[in-house]
Protein backbone atom coordinates (compact mmCIF):
# COMPACT_ATOMS: atom_id res chain seq x y z
CA UNK A 1 0.00 0.00 0.00
CA UNK A 2 0.98 3.27 -0.78
CA UNK A 3 1.89 5.96 1.85
CA UNK A 4 1.71 9.49 0.81
CA UNK A 5 -0.48 11.24 -1.91
CA UNK A 6 2.74 11.85 -4.25
CA UNK A 7 3.13 8.37 -4.36
CA UNK A 8 -0.30 7.79 -5.90
CA UNK A 9 -0.15 10.19 -8.49
CA UNK A 10 3.30 8.97 -9.46
CA UNK A 11 1.67 5.51 -9.96
CA UNK A 12 -1.56 7.22 -11.99
CA UNK A 13 0.62 9.07 -14.60
CA UNK A 14 2.66 5.93 -15.05
CA UNK A 15 -0.50 4.31 -16.39
CA UNK A 16 -0.85 7.01 -18.64
CA UNK A 17 2.66 7.15 -20.19
CA UNK A 18 2.03 3.50 -20.26
CA UNK A 19 -1.36 3.82 -22.47
CA UNK A 20 1.16 5.13 -24.69
CA UNK A 21 0.03 8.78 -24.15
CA UNK A 22 1.51 11.69 -25.92
CA UNK A 23 0.26 14.72 -23.50
CA UNK A 24 -0.44 14.14 -19.82
CA UNK A 25 -1.76 16.74 -17.65
CA UNK A 26 -1.46 16.48 -14.12
CA UNK A 27 -3.40 19.45 -12.12
CA UNK A 28 -2.88 19.90 -8.08
CA UNK A 29 -5.32 22.16 -7.47
CA UNK A 30 -5.19 22.54 -3.54
CA UNK A 31 -6.98 25.35 -0.73
CA UNK A 32 -7.27 25.26 2.78
CA UNK A 33 -9.61 22.03 3.04
CA UNK A 34 -9.32 19.99 -0.58
CA UNK A 35 -6.93 19.01 -2.66
CA UNK A 36 -8.09 18.34 -6.16
CA UNK A 37 -5.50 15.79 -8.56
CA UNK A 38 -7.02 15.30 -12.11
CA UNK A 39 -4.52 13.14 -14.45
CA UNK A 40 -5.52 13.61 -17.72
CA UNK A 41 -4.43 12.03 -20.99
CA UNK A 42 -4.61 11.44 -24.52
CA UNK A 43 -3.50 7.76 -24.49
CA UNK A 44 -5.25 4.99 -26.17
CA UNK A 45 -8.18 5.07 -23.64
CA UNK A 46 -10.56 2.22 -22.04
CA UNK A 47 -13.90 0.94 -23.66
CA UNK A 48 -16.85 0.00 -20.98
CA UNK A 49 -15.68 -3.31 -20.68
CA UNK A 50 -12.95 -2.90 -19.32
CA UNK A 51 -13.78 0.30 -16.82
CA UNK A 52 -16.02 -1.35 -15.18
CA UNK A 53 -13.34 -3.86 -14.39
CA UNK A 54 -10.48 -1.67 -13.79
CA UNK A 55 -10.71 -0.95 -10.46
CA UNK A 56 -10.66 -4.99 -9.18
CA UNK A 57 -7.57 -5.27 -7.80
CA UNK A 58 -6.39 -8.48 -9.45
CA UNK A 59 -7.00 -7.03 -12.99
CA UNK A 60 -4.37 -5.56 -15.27
CA UNK A 61 -3.38 -5.02 -19.16
CA UNK A 62 -1.78 -8.64 -19.15
CA UNK A 63 1.78 -7.42 -20.55
CA UNK A 64 3.60 -6.47 -17.76
CA UNK A 65 2.63 -9.71 -16.05
CA UNK A 66 1.34 -12.50 -17.84
CA UNK A 67 0.48 -15.17 -14.93
CA UNK A 68 -0.04 -12.51 -12.51
CA UNK A 69 -3.27 -10.82 -11.67
CA UNK A 70 -2.00 -8.15 -10.57
CA UNK A 71 -3.03 -4.44 -11.06
CA UNK A 72 -3.36 -2.73 -8.06
CA UNK A 73 -3.13 0.98 -8.78
CA UNK A 74 -6.29 2.51 -9.18
CA UNK A 75 -8.04 0.28 -6.57
CA UNK A 76 -4.94 1.39 -4.27
CA UNK A 77 -6.45 5.06 -5.07
CA UNK A 78 -9.97 4.22 -4.49
CA UNK A 79 -9.33 2.37 -1.45
CA UNK A 80 -7.70 5.53 -0.04
CA UNK A 81 -9.89 8.28 -1.56
CA UNK A 82 -12.54 5.97 0.04
CA UNK A 83 -11.19 6.19 3.86
CA UNK A 84 -10.88 9.86 3.83
CA UNK A 85 -14.46 10.50 2.41
CA UNK A 86 -12.76 12.24 -0.35
CA UNK A 87 -13.91 11.64 -4.38
CA UNK A 88 -12.94 9.46 -7.27
CA UNK A 89 -13.94 9.64 -10.99
CA UNK A 90 -13.11 8.28 -13.89
CA UNK A 91 -13.77 9.06 -17.32
CA UNK A 92 -12.11 7.14 -20.31
CA UNK A 93 -13.25 7.09 -24.28
CA UNK A 94 -11.59 4.15 -26.38
CA UNK A 95 -8.97 5.67 -28.32
CA UNK A 96 -9.32 9.25 -26.79
CA UNK A 97 -7.82 9.18 -23.38
CA UNK A 98 -8.57 9.09 -20.35
CA UNK A 99 -9.19 11.17 -17.28
CA UNK A 100 -8.92 10.21 -13.11
CA UNK A 101 -9.69 12.99 -10.57
CA UNK A 102 -9.40 12.50 -7.41
CA UNK A 103 -10.09 15.02 -4.15
CA UNK A 104 -8.57 14.15 -0.80
CA UNK A 105 -10.09 16.70 2.20
CA UNK A 106 -7.45 17.64 4.46
CA UNK A 107 -8.20 17.48 7.47
CA UNK A 108 -9.76 13.99 7.57
CA UNK A 109 -7.66 11.88 10.05
CA UNK A 110 -7.22 9.01 7.75
CA UNK A 111 -6.19 11.39 4.96
CA UNK A 112 -2.71 10.38 3.79
CA UNK A 113 0.12 12.55 3.85
CA UNK A 114 1.21 14.70 0.53
CA UNK A 115 4.52 13.72 0.26
CA UNK A 116 7.73 14.66 -1.44
CA UNK A 117 6.18 16.71 -4.74
CA UNK A 118 9.32 18.27 -6.40
CA UNK A 119 10.94 14.44 -5.98
CA UNK A 120 7.82 12.58 -7.52
CA UNK A 121 7.80 15.45 -10.14
CA UNK A 122 11.35 14.70 -10.59
CA UNK A 123 10.37 10.86 -11.34
CA UNK A 124 7.65 11.62 -13.27
CA UNK A 125 9.18 14.03 -15.69
CA UNK A 126 12.04 11.75 -16.41
CA UNK A 127 10.01 8.73 -16.88
CA UNK A 128 11.46 7.04 -20.27
CA UNK A 129 7.92 6.92 -21.57
CA UNK A 130 7.32 10.33 -21.32
CA UNK A 131 6.42 12.41 -23.93
CA UNK A 132 5.04 15.64 -22.50
CA UNK A 133 3.84 16.09 -19.14
CA UNK A 134 2.40 19.33 -17.57
CA UNK A 135 2.09 20.20 -14.19
CA UNK A 136 0.16 22.62 -12.88
CA UNK A 137 0.03 23.27 -8.99
CA UNK A 138 -2.18 25.75 -7.52
CA UNK A 139 -2.38 26.33 -3.77
CA UNK A 140 -4.94 28.98 -2.41
CA UNK A 141 -5.42 29.76 1.41
CA UNK A 142 -6.22 32.26 3.60
CA UNK A 143 -2.53 33.04 3.38
CA UNK A 144 -2.53 34.08 -0.17
CA UNK A 145 -2.44 32.10 -3.98
CA UNK A 146 0.32 31.11 -6.02
CA UNK A 147 1.07 28.19 -7.87
CA UNK A 148 3.77 27.01 -10.98
CA UNK A 149 3.17 25.48 -14.15
CA UNK A 150 6.13 23.39 -15.90
CA UNK A 151 6.11 21.44 -19.34
CA UNK A 152 8.40 18.23 -19.70
CA UNK A 153 9.21 19.75 -23.55
CA UNK A 154 10.19 22.75 -22.47
CA UNK A 155 12.51 21.59 -19.83
CA UNK A 156 14.00 19.01 -21.97
CA UNK A 157 14.52 22.35 -24.68
CA UNK A 158 16.49 23.54 -21.57
CA UNK A 159 18.38 20.15 -20.34
CA UNK A 160 18.48 18.24 -22.65
CA UNK A 161 17.72 14.62 -22.31
CA UNK A 162 16.41 13.94 -18.43
CA UNK A 163 18.64 10.63 -17.81
CA UNK A 164 22.70 11.45 -16.52
CA UNK A 165 22.45 12.53 -12.56
CA UNK A 166 24.14 16.03 -13.10
CA UNK A 167 20.96 16.45 -15.16
CA UNK A 168 18.40 14.95 -12.83
CA UNK A 169 20.20 16.76 -9.78
CA UNK A 170 19.66 19.81 -11.71
CA UNK A 171 16.16 19.45 -12.00
CA UNK A 172 15.55 19.19 -8.55
CA UNK A 173 16.99 21.91 -7.48
CA UNK A 174 14.91 23.60 -9.77
CA UNK A 175 11.85 22.08 -8.75
CA UNK A 176 12.25 22.09 -4.90
CA UNK A 177 12.99 25.85 -5.97
CA UNK A 178 9.54 26.39 -7.50
CA UNK A 179 7.57 24.65 -4.36
CA UNK A 180 9.71 26.47 -1.80
CA UNK A 181 8.31 29.72 -3.08
CA UNK A 182 4.66 28.11 -2.05
CA UNK A 183 5.83 27.58 1.62
CA UNK A 184 4.80 30.47 3.01
CA UNK A 185 0.95 29.54 1.93
CA UNK A 186 1.15 26.55 3.60
CA UNK A 187 -1.33 25.64 6.65
CA UNK A 188 -1.16 23.38 9.08
CA UNK A 189 -4.12 20.75 9.14
CA UNK A 190 -5.52 19.27 12.46
CA UNK A 191 -7.48 16.14 11.58
CA UNK A 192 -10.88 16.68 13.70
CA UNK A 193 -11.35 14.13 15.79
CA UNK A 194 -15.38 13.63 16.15
CA UNK B 1 16.23 29.34 -1.94
CA UNK B 2 14.43 31.97 -4.37
CA UNK B 3 11.91 30.58 -7.05
CA UNK B 4 14.12 29.69 -10.17
CA UNK B 5 12.79 30.90 -13.42
CA UNK B 6 13.85 29.07 -16.72
CA UNK B 7 16.29 31.53 -17.83
CA UNK B 8 18.21 30.49 -14.30
CA UNK B 9 18.09 27.15 -15.09
CA UNK B 10 19.67 27.54 -18.14
CA UNK B 11 22.27 29.40 -17.44
CA UNK B 12 22.69 26.95 -14.43
CA UNK B 13 22.93 24.24 -17.41
CA UNK B 14 25.50 25.84 -19.37
CA UNK B 15 27.97 26.35 -16.76
CA UNK B 16 27.84 23.09 -15.33
CA UNK B 17 28.26 21.57 -18.92
CA UNK B 18 31.47 23.68 -18.94
CA UNK B 19 32.62 22.61 -15.82
CA UNK B 20 31.62 18.64 -16.98
CA UNK B 21 34.04 19.01 -19.79
CA UNK B 22 37.18 20.64 -17.98
CA UNK B 23 36.69 17.20 -15.60
CA UNK B 24 37.21 13.80 -16.62
CA UNK B 25 34.01 12.06 -16.94
CA UNK B 26 33.67 9.35 -14.19
CA UNK B 27 31.21 6.93 -14.07
CA UNK B 28 30.56 7.83 -18.04
CA UNK B 29 28.50 5.00 -19.37
CA UNK B 30 26.94 3.70 -15.82
CA UNK B 31 23.41 3.00 -15.66
CA UNK B 32 21.09 2.64 -13.01
CA UNK B 33 17.38 1.57 -13.33
CA UNK B 34 14.78 1.45 -10.87
CA UNK B 35 12.27 -0.26 -10.85
CA UNK B 36 8.87 1.59 -10.02
CA UNK B 37 6.38 -0.20 -10.21
CA UNK B 38 3.11 -0.35 -7.85
CA UNK B 39 5.42 -2.81 -6.04
CA UNK B 40 7.96 -0.46 -6.39
CA UNK B 41 6.71 2.40 -5.06
CA UNK B 42 4.60 1.18 -2.13
CA UNK B 43 8.32 -0.54 -0.94
CA UNK B 44 9.83 2.75 -0.98
CA UNK B 45 11.66 3.42 -4.50
CA UNK B 46 10.95 7.01 -5.28
CA UNK B 47 13.16 7.49 -1.67
CA UNK B 48 15.87 5.18 -3.28
CA UNK B 49 16.33 7.59 -6.44
CA UNK B 50 16.23 10.36 -4.38
CA UNK B 51 18.94 8.90 -2.50
CA UNK B 52 21.09 7.96 -5.49
CA UNK B 53 20.80 10.92 -6.79
CA UNK B 54 22.48 12.72 -3.67
CA UNK B 55 25.06 10.56 -2.93
CA UNK B 56 26.26 10.54 -6.78
CA UNK B 57 25.99 14.21 -6.41
CA UNK B 58 27.80 14.07 -3.27
CA UNK B 59 30.69 12.32 -5.32
CA UNK B 60 30.43 13.97 -7.77
CA UNK B 61 29.31 11.73 -10.28
CA UNK B 62 27.68 13.69 -12.80
CA UNK B 63 27.30 11.35 -15.64
CA UNK B 64 25.97 8.07 -14.35
CA UNK B 65 22.48 7.77 -16.10
CA UNK B 66 19.64 6.77 -14.00
CA UNK B 67 16.56 5.62 -15.36
CA UNK B 68 13.29 3.86 -14.07
CA UNK B 69 11.35 1.02 -15.23
CA UNK B 70 8.23 -0.75 -14.33
CA UNK B 71 7.81 -4.07 -11.96
CA UNK B 72 10.90 -6.52 -12.97
CA UNK B 73 8.54 -9.43 -11.44
CA UNK B 74 10.89 -9.61 -8.10
CA UNK B 75 7.63 -8.25 -6.22
CA UNK B 76 8.56 -9.58 -3.05
CA UNK B 77 12.18 -8.01 -2.68
CA UNK B 78 11.20 -4.55 -3.53
CA UNK B 79 13.03 -1.65 -4.11
CA UNK B 80 14.91 -3.57 -7.02
CA UNK B 81 16.93 -1.59 -9.38
CA UNK B 82 19.78 -2.87 -12.23
CA UNK B 83 23.04 -1.73 -12.44
CA UNK B 84 25.22 -1.82 -15.61
CA UNK B 85 28.76 -0.96 -15.02
CA UNK B 86 31.44 -1.26 -17.83
CA UNK B 87 33.52 -4.06 -16.68
CA UNK B 88 31.12 -5.59 -14.19
CA UNK B 89 28.61 -8.02 -14.90
CA UNK B 90 24.75 -6.75 -15.27
CA UNK B 91 23.11 -7.03 -11.53
CA UNK B 92 20.40 -6.55 -9.89
CA UNK B 93 19.96 -5.57 -6.18
CA UNK B 94 16.90 -6.39 -4.47
CA UNK B 95 15.46 -5.03 -1.24
CA UNK B 96 17.05 -1.64 -1.61
CA UNK B 97 17.17 0.95 0.64
CA UNK B 98 18.25 4.24 1.33
CA UNK B 99 21.54 2.78 2.99
CA UNK B 100 22.04 0.42 0.13
CA UNK B 101 21.43 2.98 -2.37
CA UNK B 102 24.85 4.32 -0.92
CA UNK B 103 26.79 1.21 0.03
CA UNK B 104 25.96 0.02 -4.19
CA UNK B 105 27.40 3.52 -5.59
CA UNK B 106 30.05 3.73 -3.51
CA UNK B 107 30.87 -0.41 -3.51
CA UNK B 108 29.48 -1.04 -6.83
CA UNK B 109 29.61 1.72 -9.12
CA UNK B 110 32.94 3.69 -7.82
CA UNK B 111 34.25 0.94 -6.02
CA UNK B 112 33.62 -1.75 -8.80
CA UNK B 113 32.78 -4.57 -5.82
CA UNK B 114 29.46 -6.34 -6.10
CA UNK B 115 27.37 -5.74 -2.72
CA UNK B 116 26.59 -9.07 -2.31
CA UNK B 117 24.12 -9.43 0.51
CA UNK B 118 21.07 -7.87 -1.83
CA UNK B 119 21.95 -9.89 -5.03
CA UNK B 120 18.91 -10.83 -7.00
CA UNK B 121 20.58 -12.21 -10.35
CA UNK B 122 18.31 -11.20 -13.19
CA UNK B 123 14.68 -10.16 -13.84
CA UNK B 124 11.79 -13.33 -12.59
CA UNK B 125 11.55 -15.75 -15.03
CA UNK B 126 8.07 -15.31 -15.85
CA UNK B 127 8.55 -11.79 -16.79
CA UNK B 128 11.66 -12.50 -19.72
CA UNK B 129 10.16 -15.35 -21.02
CA UNK B 130 7.41 -15.18 -23.83
CA UNK B 131 5.26 -18.04 -22.45
CA UNK B 132 5.04 -16.97 -19.23
CA UNK B 133 7.76 -19.15 -17.35
CA UNK B 134 5.99 -22.41 -17.78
Amino acid sequence: MHIFICDFLLDIVQNSYEAGSTEVFLTLEEDDTLLVCTVEDNGKGMDEDLKARVLDPFVTDGVKHKKRKVGLGLPFLVQACSACEGSFSLHSELGQGTKVTCSFPLNHVDTPPFGDLPSTLLALMSHPLADELVVKRTLATVKGEGGYELSKRELTDILGQLTSSGTLNLLKEFLVSQEEDLKPLYVHHSPLLA
Amino acid sequence: MAKMTLEELRKLRNEKQAAIQKRDIEGKDSRIVIGMGTCGIAAGAKVVLDTFLEVLDEHKLENVSVTQTGCMGLCYVEPTIEVLVPGMPDTIYGNVDAETAKKIVEQHVIGKQLVTDHLFDRPAADIIQKDGGR
